[in-house]
Parts: structure tokens; C-alpha cells; sequence
């Protein structure tokens, strides 16, 4: 590292490996009810378990988000962080946000808005949290000796997820137009702005591993944001078929949301060419690994298995069944879930002085989560498809179909077993890293 | 090749013409289509009501409505047509956990006034037209 108040970022991974690990958790009290197995019922209901899962998922990928601005920025901008002392207080409530919310979750205190649940008074604390994280980050560029486009889009994505999580915060008496501003949230998140941010960090990672020249890497950043908002934005009409907004999104939402893999194709051709022209061999190959990978799983997770069920003829059928958490499970831990642990991977050398780089446990939790979760996509799917054809095909009713496909989640957790075996190895390393020391500072 | 200006140019371009039209078709959809396939008029007290206790006990935690939600339990925006005022109330003033074939429901042991505006929202939102789904099983056989 370069900037002593870069130190900050340690602490931000730190605590999104702490809540990827209680996810995981939460996943699994899912995964046993799923099977039959719903014993802790009484304390734990399914809802409960739903609402801390995704919202562990959805903080764990922010904190990581933010983390990697306060990494990213000084050394785009060339100047320390205007406070860390901001920084620290910035995290510390935003950890204890996130517990009064989870723990809010196991007393009924939520809102049921499907990944919406943190209830309007904690979204306001959100907001001020996050007001204050933008001020630094903002602050920081505004003094710092240079703007590059790297440090630009990441910022740009940034402040648009803030400002989009408001139209989210607006009480509706009418379902349907508080389900149609929920995906200006949900949607226009995962499908756009935060993309900005992935961009952003995967340009980094891609200037400081392969070496290739700034310029060339940026050029291509542009086009492919491009591409993301050019589809992205209407695209959002692929929820607005089935839920009371009218016909005309069938052929918008159908036509702009199948072209939304073009974007994660670009990023995983982009990705891929550097790395071939890059001059430079990066002694951290994990960081590599994990750096090629997010563009490569994010093609297949949110491309590919998006494409499979975005057009209307298909989303008939697949809206709202287990088909969904087959796709939704690939996509956020291929595009989101990896690039924070890739950019963890880059950093945790520098900023430990520690050259930890390559070693078998690395590559053990590599190989191991993505081979887990890659089977866990495949259990969803099975048992997705298998829903959809004897509910909406041949008619059988929910709660048979239910416990024809009990056992699919057998497999699900097989898999999800290795899975959390390769995240137990990544915890494992970050935490053999130790902490950050001014000591790892170079000039 | 494009250079980098002009890839700058395509970002910036591209993303404030699809967000005005993005702006446009949602104002229209906001303004027509919504109050017109939902049947605003319909929207009573009651089924405000309902609205609020749909979310205050986060049933989409479990169940799926206009097909968003969770994957574990029926989807439920044609429950009304599909189970009756009876069915539904009994389920959600229940004071022990509902587990049709042991998949439990949190048993909410709701007030008459409750489960009555449960069903007003059910009600209502199950004649939203949604261009046809849930879809009708075509292959489920006729006797
Ligand atoms: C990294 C990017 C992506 C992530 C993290 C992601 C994640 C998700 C999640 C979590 C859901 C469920 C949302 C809910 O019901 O509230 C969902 C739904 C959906 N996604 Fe994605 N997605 C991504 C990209 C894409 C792309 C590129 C496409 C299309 C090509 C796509 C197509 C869909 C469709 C059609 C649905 C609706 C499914 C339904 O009707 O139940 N997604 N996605
Ligand atoms: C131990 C590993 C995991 C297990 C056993 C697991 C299991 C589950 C289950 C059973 C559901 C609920 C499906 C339903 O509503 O019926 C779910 C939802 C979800 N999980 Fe996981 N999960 C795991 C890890 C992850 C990871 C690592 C991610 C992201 C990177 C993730 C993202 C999600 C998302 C986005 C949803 C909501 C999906 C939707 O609504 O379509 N999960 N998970
Ligand atoms: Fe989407």
C-alpha cells in the first residue's frame, strides 16, 4: 500500500467476512427446512432465516464495496483519505445497524418487502451512514492530485446506489407500485450501478495485475458501463411483465433485458484480454484467479442463467419459483461475491506486508467454493425445473410438488457443504494475514 | 477503433437516453396502466390494511405474491379464488403452526378484524390483471 489510511479497508473486510459467515448460517437453517428438517421453527422461522440470509449477503457485498473504496481511492487520487477517524466511526455504526436489524428479524420487527426488510426508521440511520461514507470518498477525490476514470466510475456507482435505495424507502397503499419502485432498488442495483462498481474495481485489479496500460484498460471500462446501462436500465421491464404494469413492458423489458448479458460478456472477454497482453507477471496469482474468475462466473450466474429465463414466453412459467434462487445464487456470488474477494486477495499483501501470495490453502478455497456453489446452482436448478413443470405444467398442487423435490435439497447441501469448506479456507487465510501495519508501506 | 472519448461519449450518451425514455414509460405506466389493471378504485381501507399486515409479519418471507417472495410456501395472489374466505381465515387465526404435509406456517392467531382484512387484500389483488399468469396448466389432465 501506498497510503497509510488505506489501513482503514482491513477492517471494512474484516467485518464482511464475519457476516458472510453468519449468511452461510442462515443458509443452511434454510436449506434443512427445504428438506423437511425445519426444527428450530419456533425461534428461527423460515421468514426469519430468508430476511437474515439475503440481508447478511446484501451488507457482507456493501462492506466490501466500501472497503475497497477506501483501498482504491488514495491510490487512484494520490492523497490520504480526508478522516479515518470518520472512517471508523462510519464502520461501527454500520455494523451496529446491520445487528439491531438482524436482530429486529428474529422478533418480527421488519418490513416483508422481499430484500427491502431493514424497517423505514433504520433506513433512515442507512442513510446517514452511508451520507458519510460518500462525504469521504467525495472529499478524498475532490483533494486528491488526479481523477482517473477508474476512481470516477467506482464513485459514480457508489452515489447511485445510494441514491437509488430511496425510491425504495416511499410507502405505497398499491402493491404493485411498491413492487414496481422495489426494483428500482433491486433491479437497477444488480443490473446496473452496482456493475459500475465491479467495473471499477475489476479496472484496478486489471492495471495493477496484468500492467497493461491505463488508457486501454479505461477505454474498455467505458464501453462496457456502456453496454450495462444501455440494456440494464429498460431492462428492467423483465419484472414488470407479471405484476399488474401493463403489456408494453413484455416487449421492452424482453428485448433490453436479453441483451444484458453483452455487458458480462464484454467484462469477461475484456478481463481475459488483458491478462493475455498484460507484459507483467504479478507475483499474487490468487488475486488473478479470483480476479478473472468473477468476470468469467458472473458471465455464466447472471448472463447466461439470466438470459435462460428472462424472455416473457419463458418467465411465465420460471416468475417466482425456485428457478429464480438457481440464477439469483450464481449471479451475486459470481459478479459481487467474487470481485470483493478478489480485491481482499490483492490487498491483504500490501496492506499486511505479508506476501502471503499463492498457497494451498488459497487455491483449496478458490476451487472449493466455486465448485460448491457451482453444484449448489445445480441443485436449484433440478429442483427449479422440476417445480415448474408439475406445478404450472401439469397442475399439481405446491406442497406435493414440495416433497417431490425434497430431495434435491439433499444434494444443496452436499454442495453447499463444500462450498462453506472453501469459505472457511478464505476466512482462514485473511485472518493467518493479520492485521494491516504502517510497516507494509511502500514508495 | 473507438477511442477513449468517444467510448466516454457512448457511456455517457446511452445512459441519459435510456434513462428519459426509462422515465417516460414509467410515468405512463404509473399513470394508466397501474390505477387501470389493479382497479384503484377497488383499493379500500381494508385492503390497506391488509397490505400493512402483509408486511409487518414479512409473509413474503415464505410465500410469493405477483410471484415475488420466497420459495417456500404457494404463491398467493389468486388464493382468494383458489381457497375461499373459510380456508384462509381459519389458516391465519390459528393459534398453533398450520403444516399442511409438516411444512409449518408461523401460526399469527390473528383477530377476526385481521384475518377479514387479510382476505379484502387477497381479494383485491387477485383480480390485478397480470397478462395472464399464473400460467394455466395445459398439460394437467381433464376428467
Ligand atoms: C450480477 C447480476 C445479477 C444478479 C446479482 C441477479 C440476481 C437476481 C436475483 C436475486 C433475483 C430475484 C429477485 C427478486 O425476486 O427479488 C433475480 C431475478 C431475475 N433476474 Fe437476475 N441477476 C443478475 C443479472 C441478471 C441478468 C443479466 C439477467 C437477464 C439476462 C437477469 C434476469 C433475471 C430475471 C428474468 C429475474 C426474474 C425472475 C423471476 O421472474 O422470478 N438477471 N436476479
Ligand atoms: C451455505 C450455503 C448456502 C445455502 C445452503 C443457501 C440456501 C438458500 C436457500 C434455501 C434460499 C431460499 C430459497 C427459498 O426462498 O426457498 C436462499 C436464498 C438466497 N440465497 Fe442462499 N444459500 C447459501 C449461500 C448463498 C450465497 C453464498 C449467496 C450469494 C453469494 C446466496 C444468495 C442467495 C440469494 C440472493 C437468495 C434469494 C434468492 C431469490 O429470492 O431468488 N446464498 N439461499
Ligand atoms: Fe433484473
Amino acid at each position: 500500500m501506498k497510503y497509510k489510511s488505506q489501513k482503514v479497508a482491513y477492517w471494512f473486510f474484516a467485518l464482511a467476512m464475519l457476516l458472510l459467515a453468519l449468511q452461510l448460517v442462515y443458509g443452511f437453517i434454510m436449506g434443512f427446512a427445504h428438506m423437511g428438517y425445519d426444527g428450530l421453527h419456533q425461534f428461527i422461522p423460515f421468514n426469519t432465516a430468508r430476511a437474515v440470509h439475503t440481508n447478511l449477503l446484501v451488507v457482507w457485498i456493501l462492506t466490501g464495496f466500501m472497503g475497497a473504496a477506501y483501498y482504491i481511492i488514495p491510490e487512484e487520487a494520490e492523497c490520504e483519505l480526508v478522516s479515518t477517524k470518520l472512517a471508523y466511526i462510519q464502520l461501527i455504526t454500520l455494523a451496529l445497524v446491520g445487528v439491531a436489524a438482524v436482530i429486529g428479524y428474529h422478533f418480527n420487527y421488519w418490513e416483508g418487502r422481499k430484500f427491502l426488510e431493514i424497517p423505514r426508521p433504520l433506513d433512515w440511520l442507512v442513510v446517514i451512514n452511508v451520507l458519510t461514507f460518500l462525504g469521504i470518498i467525495l472529499a478524498t477525490l475532490f483533494k486528491g492530485k488526479k481523477r482517473t476514470t477508474t476512481s470516477l466510475v467506482l464513485t459514480m456507482g457508489l452515489v447511485f446506489a445510494a441514491l437509488l435505495y430511496l425510491p425504495g424507502m416511499i410507502w405505497f397503499d398499491n402493491q404493485t407500485m411498491d413492487s414496481f419502485f422495489r426494483w428500482w432498488v433491486v433491479h437497477l442495483w444488480v443490473e446496473g450501478v452496482w456493475e459500475l462498481i465491479m467495473g471499477g474495481i475489476l479496472a484496478f485489479l486489471l492495471i495493477k495485475i496484468t500492467g497493461v496500460d491505463r488508457e486501454v484498460i479505461e477505454k474498455w471500462l467505458y464501453i462496457i458501463v456502456g453496454l450495462t446501462f444501455l440494456s440494464g436500465i429498460l431492462g428492467t421491464g423483465h419484472h414488470y411483465y407479471y405484476i399488474g404494469t401493463g403489456k408494453m413492458w413484455l416487449i421492452i423489458g424482453g428485448i433490453f433485458s436479453a441483451l444484458e448479458p453483452l455487458a458480462f460478456l464484454g467484462m469477461a472477454l475484456f478481463a481475459l484480454a488483458m491478462y493475455r497482453k498484460g507484459e507483467k507477471r504479478h507475483p499474487n496469482k490468487i488475486a488473478l484467479s479470483w480476479t478473472l474468475g468473477t468476470a468469467i462466473v458472473s458471465f455464466v450466474g447472471a448472463g447466461l442463467l439470466g438470459l435462460a429465463h428472462t424472455l416473457p414466453q419463458v418467465n411465465m412459467y420460471t416468475h417466482g419459483t425456485l428457478v429464480t434462487a438457481m440464477h439469483g445464487h450464481m449471479a451475486f456470488w459470481g459478479a459481487y461475491g467474487m470481485i470483493v474477494l478478489a480485491i481482499i486477495a490483492f490487498s491483504m499483501p500490501n496492506l499486511t506486508g505479508r506476501k502471503r501470495y499463492t498457497n494451498n490453502t488459497n487455491v483449496f478455497a478458490f476451487w472449493m467454493s466455486n465448485i460448491g456453489m457451482l453444484g449448489m446452482t445445480v441443485a436449484f436448478g433440478v429442483a427449479g425445473v422440476a417445480q415448474v413443470y408439475l406445478e404450472r405444467k401439469v397442475g399439481m398442487d405446491f406442497g406435493d410438488v414440495q416433497q417431490e423435490i425434497q430431495v434435491h435439497f439433499f444434494i444443496l447441501i452436499l454442495c453447499a457443504v463444500l462450498f462453506t469448506s472453501g469459505i472457511a479456507a478464505y476466512i482462514y487465510e485473511f485472518v493467518k494475514y493479520g492485521k494491516p501495519t504502517d510497516e507494509a508501506i511502500e514508495n | 477503433m473507438l477511442s477513449k472519448s468517444q467510448a466516454k461519449i457512448f457511456f455517457l450518451g446511452g445512459t441519459i437516453v435510456t434513462f428519459a425514455i426509462f422515465l417516460g414509460l414509467s410515468w405512463h405506466t404509473l399513470s394508466t396502466e397501474v390505477p387501470k389493471n389493479t382497479h384503484e378504485e377497488n383499493l379500500t381501507e381494508a385492503v390497506v390494511r391488509g397490505k400493512h399486515l402483509w408486511e409487518s409479519n414479512n409473509c413474503m418471507g415464505c410465500h410469493t405474491i405477483l410471484g415475488e417472495g420466497a420459495y417456500y410456501a404457494p404463491e398467493l395472489t389468486k388464493v382468494y379464488d383458489r381457497r375461499g374466505e373459510g380456508y384462509i381465515k381459519s389458516v391465519l387465526m390459528s393459534s398453533g403452526p398450520w403444516a399442511p404435509r409438516g411444512r409449518k406456517m408461523v401460526a399469527y392467531n390473528m383477530s377476526e378484524e385481521e384475518a377479514q382484512d387479510m382476505v379484502s387484500f387477497f381479494k383485491w389483488i387477485g383480480e390485478t390483471d397480470l397478462n395472464g399468469f399464473p400460467p394455466e396448466p395445459d398439460l394437467k389432465q381433464q376428467n
